[in-house]
């Protein structure tokens, strides 16, 4: 099966006031397949939001992306440089639900006014008629009353208006949707709310595939087929979500994993520990494995030499621990009598 | 319901916001208690009225009726100047937003510094220095690394650990921390918890508002379920978790996510959306 999208070393930089650059993501490469959700989680500036804003051909001064491919659909386009992408590309093709999408209703705009105005972007000959019926159809699917149509974004509860916003931003029929921690901002209850209404989109084949963000593994092991575990601006781990959760091979999916907190009898009373230390600043990266400085199996090689993401057995990793065991496994049971 | 060695009373307290048809009860006859040493979770979803109910025993805000009591100070509800100062070298809170609870203007060892300002007797000079360095080491953060900083020069766990480093320092005999995790990464989540187990180390009770019930069974000794203003279930955590009796909490508890394995494939892809149901009936 072709993927939807695969994105081949993708390299974005923040350029600072003093010409300084930032390097946020760093050569990461993936692909979506029609049908699937990608899941990528990490912790704060990791480089899940530049990607998602280099993915979803959002990214504007002072982020630049910097080196990479893009091939979406069967179309390549090169990112870095002048080439402009499809016009078609944005909003239909590839759409991007952001972060604290709350707060992205422009106030001053009725409901209405503002699908119309999406559908319009598109499409300059759409009838005003007929893109209110299409909001309001899209709305019902998600119960919510048409009334919400005429109403001002602060007449609206969060969770109605992250609904508006997930059907404002999937109003073109994306193929690709890319939902930037669509739920960090609510409770759980609207959390699973809202993961429900992007999967029915999903399975509706309203939307085809989805690239879904966030810091919360338990979420995302709920909603991913897959996930790719980012450590300061590199992919770490990526396989199945079956296997990120009762395999995790890298010694940060496991400490992720060993922080999540869920509601079982495991964890009352026991003392877990969070992962010790910081991400690295990404102006003064450590020269070996990023993630060397927190990890409690890091050794002199991983301080000195980058780990290459490296695919075993159908999943990939990067880690020189994980390298040196699979390397060891075989003469272990060699030695076996 | 009143017991002797309580800290904290919570007696039919109510807050209405607005009048005539506008008006809204976000707290509606709200009682409990807190006693010493005691770490109490106050779960429930977005406008359930946790936050109000904090806001209330802080004393930010008047309530509409109903009386708080605390240990040694009797009835606090009507505390003004001197006595409500007395009160607050005893209560201290940790926010939310760890972005806007910072004053821009002030470094952390200005920020640290005046917070003592509202103790009796606070400590001066190489004392001063002391207690401050300590209650910052307690946390994991490195004194002379924080200390000159700005707010804007610290990332959202370092500030929610310069909080309750602050609140360390004050020793405080009850904590409200209202939502402290929300806004940290699951990574540090986990961190910051473990402070709020080490306050209860130091002898402060805590009162830790939640809309996650995974953190509050980690945490917390008893549970009170907050629903549409008022507390609809409460108990220890262990009973509460193992058997919810009200629709709310076992709602809330099965919308915790749990480690899966992928996205459920089983699921009617002609039949009509499901309606996400907001409000289940009982009350």
């Amino acid at each position: 099966m072709q993927p939807l999208l695969n994105a081949q070393r993708i390299c974005a930089a923040y350029r600072l006031e003093n010409g300084d650059e930032v390097q946020a993501v760093d050569h990461v490469s993936l692909s979506v397949f029609p049908g699937e959700v990608l899941g990528v989680v990490g912790e704060s500036g990791c480089g899940k939001s530049t990607l998602a804003a280099v993915l979803s051909l959002t990214a504007r001064p002072p982020l630049m992306v910097k080196a990479g491919t893009l091939t979406l659909a069967g179309q390549q386009v090169t990112l870095a440089g002048k080439q402009p992408y499809p016009v078609t590309w944005r909003g239909r093709l590839v759409a991007l639900l952001p972060q604290g999408a709350m707060n992205s209703l422009n106030p001053t705009l009725r409901v209405r006014d503002f699908a119309f105005d999406v559908l319009r972007a598109h499409d300059r000959q759409v009838d005003r008629r007929v893109a209110l019926e299409r909001a309001r159809e899209r709305l019902q699917q998600l119960s919510l009353p048409p009334r919400v149509l005429d109403a001002y974004p602060h007449q609206l509860s969060g969770g109605m208006k992250q609904r508006v916003v997930a059907v404002l931003s999937t109003l073109l029929n994306p193929r690709l949707l890319i939902a930037d921690e669509p739920t960090s901002a609510l409770d759980v209850s609207s959390q699973r709310a809202l993961v429900n209404l992007l999967l029915e989109l999903l399975e509706r084949e309203i939307i085809a595939s989805i690239i879904f963000i966030s810091h919360d593994l338990p979420l995302l092991s709920n909603v991913a087929d897959r996930i790719a575990v980012m450590y300061a601006g590199e992919i770490v781990e990526l396989a199945t979500t079956r296997e990120i959760i009762r395999a995790p091979q890298h010694p940060y999916t496991r400490a992720l994993l060993q922080a999540t907190l869920v509601p079982e009898r495991t964890i009352r009373g026991r003392r877990i520990e969070g992962i010790p230390g910081q991400p690295p600043d990404l102006r003064k990266r450590p020269p070996g494995c990023r993630f060397s400085p927190r990890c409690p199996h890091a050794t002199d090689r991983c301080r000195r030499e980058r780990p290459p993401l490296e695919t075993i057995d159908g999943r990939a990793v990067a880690c020189w621990w994980v390298f040196e065991r699979e390397r060891r496994v075989p003469s272990v049971e060699e030695s076996v009598p | 319901m009143t017991r002797v060695s309580s800290l904290l009373e919570v007696e039919r307290l109510s807050r209405q916001f607005g009048s005539g048809r506008s008006a809204v009860l976000a707290v509606k006859d709200v009682s409990f208690s807190v006693a010493p040493g005691e770490i109490v979770a106050v779960v429930g979803e977005s406008g359930s009225g946790k936050s109000t109910l904090a806001r209330l025993i802080l004393r930010l805000l008047p309530p509409t009726s109903g009386t708080i009591r605390f240990a040694g100070l009797g009835e606090i509800t009507r505390l003004r100047g001197r006595a409500l100062r007395h009160y607050w070298q005893q209560v201290q809170a940790i926010f939310q937003d760890p972005f806007s609870t910072f004053n821009q203007f002030l470094t952390v060892r200005r920020l640290l510094e005046r917070s003592l300002g509202i103790v009796d007797n606070p400590p001066r000079g190489a004392d001063r220095e002391c207690a401050i360095a300590q209650a910052l080491q307690s946390v994991g953060l490195e004194p002379s690394d924080v200390l000159p900083k700005w707010p804007h020069q610290l990332s959202g766990g370092q500030r929610q650990r310069v909080m309750i480093a602050r609140a360390l320092l004050l020793q405080p005999k009850l904590v409200i921390a209202d939502e402290p995790t929300s806004m940290l990464d699951a990574s540090l989540r986990v961190t910051v918890l473990n402070l709020l187990a080490d306050l209860r180390q130091r002898g402060s009770s805590v009162l830790f508002i939640t809309h996650d019930l995974g953190q509050a069974f980690y945490l917390a000794d008893r549970l009170l379920v907050m629903y549409q203003g008022e507390i609809v279930e409460r108990g220890p955590v262990e009973a509460v978790l193992r058997s919810p009796r009200h629709p709310y909490t076992q709602r809330l508890l099965a919308d915790v996510p749990r480690l899966g394995d992928g996205r459920p494939t089983a699921r009617p892809a002609d039949g009509p959306i499901r309606l996400v149901q907001r409000r289940p009936s009982g009350g």
